[in-house]
């Protein structure tokens, strides 16, 4: 479904974030990204998201060349990835019902779906009541849980969490993880990045593991290790 | 999505982010007031000016003096035939010679000697006169041209005298002086309004500046450009079209106190009569550069986080 080949990001000759990467991500599979602080996680997730092009290679999504796109084909592009971050990027003066709904909006639903969709995901992560309160009224758990409502409301093709846990403590961590899971199981692929041994064993799935900007491991049924 | 259900999307976002963003719209509204406020006085001042200039324009004119023995008919036709020329302002003042004889007796009325040897004369020794204003000051020549073609023609036996060339000097010079006071007032109003296109687009940009992490998100999540956009325009223009209000209003008493404080210094121009009766027009100034201004200049300011 994804797939990179010899993807390389030189942001100077001395900062290569990424060097000739190639990996393939199928469809419905569950992918840890583990490695050290400024191995490239971040830089990989920037590549497919389009936030940055690929110095060299090309990025495959289904059929697709990604680097190929019109500019105005990329938002359209971006719907069928969800998106979590390590610090939420919830929009501060909209509130939860709004932060998932703009998703709705930005993909041209209507109201009435919006109305009914909306609601259905925030009781998913467990939500329901703090549906008009805005973000700074929320723990970093309930962030984070918004996040992921406003990453699936548009039941995107593979959802992309870099370091989703990595401003939670250890018991919304694992919450997380298993609304991950979760999603994963009902049939989206989910890629997540990620420093915490936890997590990975929690997850227990495959692990990439990157170090200086290429990958060094690749396990099937992975276990962390650095 | 229909286009109504997607401006009323739009419109709501719009007024949303007016509303949540409270201290940022207010601080933007103030600086649109008062650059809208800068932008008004300009007409006002124009007004003003235009009044005096007006006023002193209307001072000048071009006195035909003709001769005691110039038949009456003959100067009527002449005046019809100025009063036809298109630089001429109507109406042409006649003053017939008789007139003339009862003015002058009217002012030396104390004066014995005057009118005792005026009397002694059997037959009127003034002439009639014409006095002709121009539209504009830069016309007098003209009309003085034609004039002297006319006492060229009749050979000086009617037209004795135009005193236009009398005045030829003070004419030119205010003449000057009235194309230098326009144009001093267009560079003043041009260089205040780019001033004030300058402070409100800095302003904007200081707000949309303020949102940039929100944009960023909303990339993220797939939203076009122009759906972004939007809101940010619409408030944009609400903060101009609210500024307008507030400076419309703001004249009201404004214009009032000055009219009653200067009084007719300039030219007798009523600012508050000229506020009332240009009521509509400086509404639509005020309110449509206001909106133009605040949508133009988010536009603007939102088109920087929007590259890829
Ligand atoms: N915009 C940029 N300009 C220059 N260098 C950059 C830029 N972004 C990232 N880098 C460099 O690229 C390398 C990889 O960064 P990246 O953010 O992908 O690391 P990471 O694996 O996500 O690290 P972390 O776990 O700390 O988030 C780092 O050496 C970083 O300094
Ligand atoms: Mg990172």
């Amino acid at each position: 479904m994804i797939h990179f080949d010899k993807v390389s990001k030189i942001y100077s000759d001395d900062s290569i974030a990424l060097d000739e990467v190639s990996f393939t991500v199928n469809s419905q599979e569950f992918v840890t990204i583990v490695g050290h602080s400024g191995a490239g996680k971040s830089t990989l997730i920037k590549m497919l998201l389009l936030e940055e092009k690929p110095s060299h290679g090309t990025i495959l999504f289904e059929k697709f060349d990604v680097s190929r796109l019109r500019r105005r084909d990329i938002p359209k592009y971006r719907r069928r990835i969800g998106t979590v971050f390590q610090d939420f990027k919830l929009i501060p003066n909209k509130t939860v019902f709004e932060n998932v709904a703009f998703a709705m909006e930005a993909a041209g639903r209507t109201d009435e779906e919006i109305a009914a969709d909306v609601p259905h995901v925030l009781s998913l992560v467990d939500l329901r009541k703090k549906i008009w309160n805005f973000p700074h009224e929320l723990s970093g758990g309930e962030k984070q849980r918004v996040a992921i409502a406003r990453a699936i409301i548009n039941q995107p093709d593979v959802v992309i969490a870099d370091e989703p846990t990595g401003n939670l403590d250890p018991i919304n961590a694992r919450e997380i993880v298993e609304i991950l899971k979760r999603i994963n199981s009902l049939g989206t692929t989910v890629i997540l990045t990620t420093h915490n041994k936890d997590v990975v064993d929690a997850i227990g799935k495959r692990v990439i593991t990157m170090e200086k900007g290429k990958i060094i491991r690749d396990n099937k049924d992975g276990k962390y290790a650095l | 999505m229909t286009i109504w259900s997607n401006f009323k999307r739009t419109a709501r976002a719009g007024f949303i982010g007016f509303w949540r963003n409270g201290f940022v719209s207010l601080a933007s509204v103030l600086i649109m007031t008062v650059t809208l406020f800068v932008f008004g006085s300009t007409i006002f001042i124009n007004a003003l000016l235009e009044a005096s200039i007006h006023e002193v324009e209307s001072r000048v004119d071009i006195n035909v003096y003709f001769s005691s023995s110039a038949k009456e008919d003959d100067i009527l036709a002449l005046k019809t035939k100025v009063e036809t020329l298109p630089e001429v302002a109507l109406p042409v003042e006649y003053i017939s010679k008789e007139d003339v004889l009862g003015n002058f007796k009217k002012h030396h009325e104390n004066d014995e000697v005057i009118l005792q040897s005026l009397d002694e004369l059997d037959v009127n020794p003034f002439g009639a006169i014409l006095n002709i204003r121009a539209k504009e000051v830069a016309q007098y020549e003209g009309i003085a041209r034609f004039f002297a073609d006319t006492q060229t023609d009749d050979g000086g036996t009617q037209i004795q005298k135009i005193n236009y060339y009398n005045n030829k000097q003070a004419i030119d010079s205010l003449g000057r002086a009235v194309d230098g006071g326009r144009k001093i007032g267009a560079s003043i109003t041009i260089a205040l309004a780019l001033l004030s296109i300058l402070i409100t687009f800095n302003t904007i940009r200081l707000s949309t500046y303020i949102a940039r992490d929100e944009i960023a998100v909303m990339r993220l999540v797939g939203a076009s450009n122009g759906f972004i956009r939007e809101p940010f325009i619409i408030a944009g223009a609400m903060y101009g079209a609210l500024a307008g209000i507030i400076v419309l209003g703001g004249f009201y008493p404004v214009t009032y106190w000055i009219a009653s404080s200067i009084g007719d210094f300039f030219g007798g121009l009523d600012l508050f009569a000229y506020y009332i009766e240009h009521f509509g027009e400086i509404t639509l100034l005020l309110v449509i550069s206001g909106i133009v201004l605040g949508s133009v200049s988010s536009f603007l300011a939102v088109r920087r986080y929007l590259r890829i």
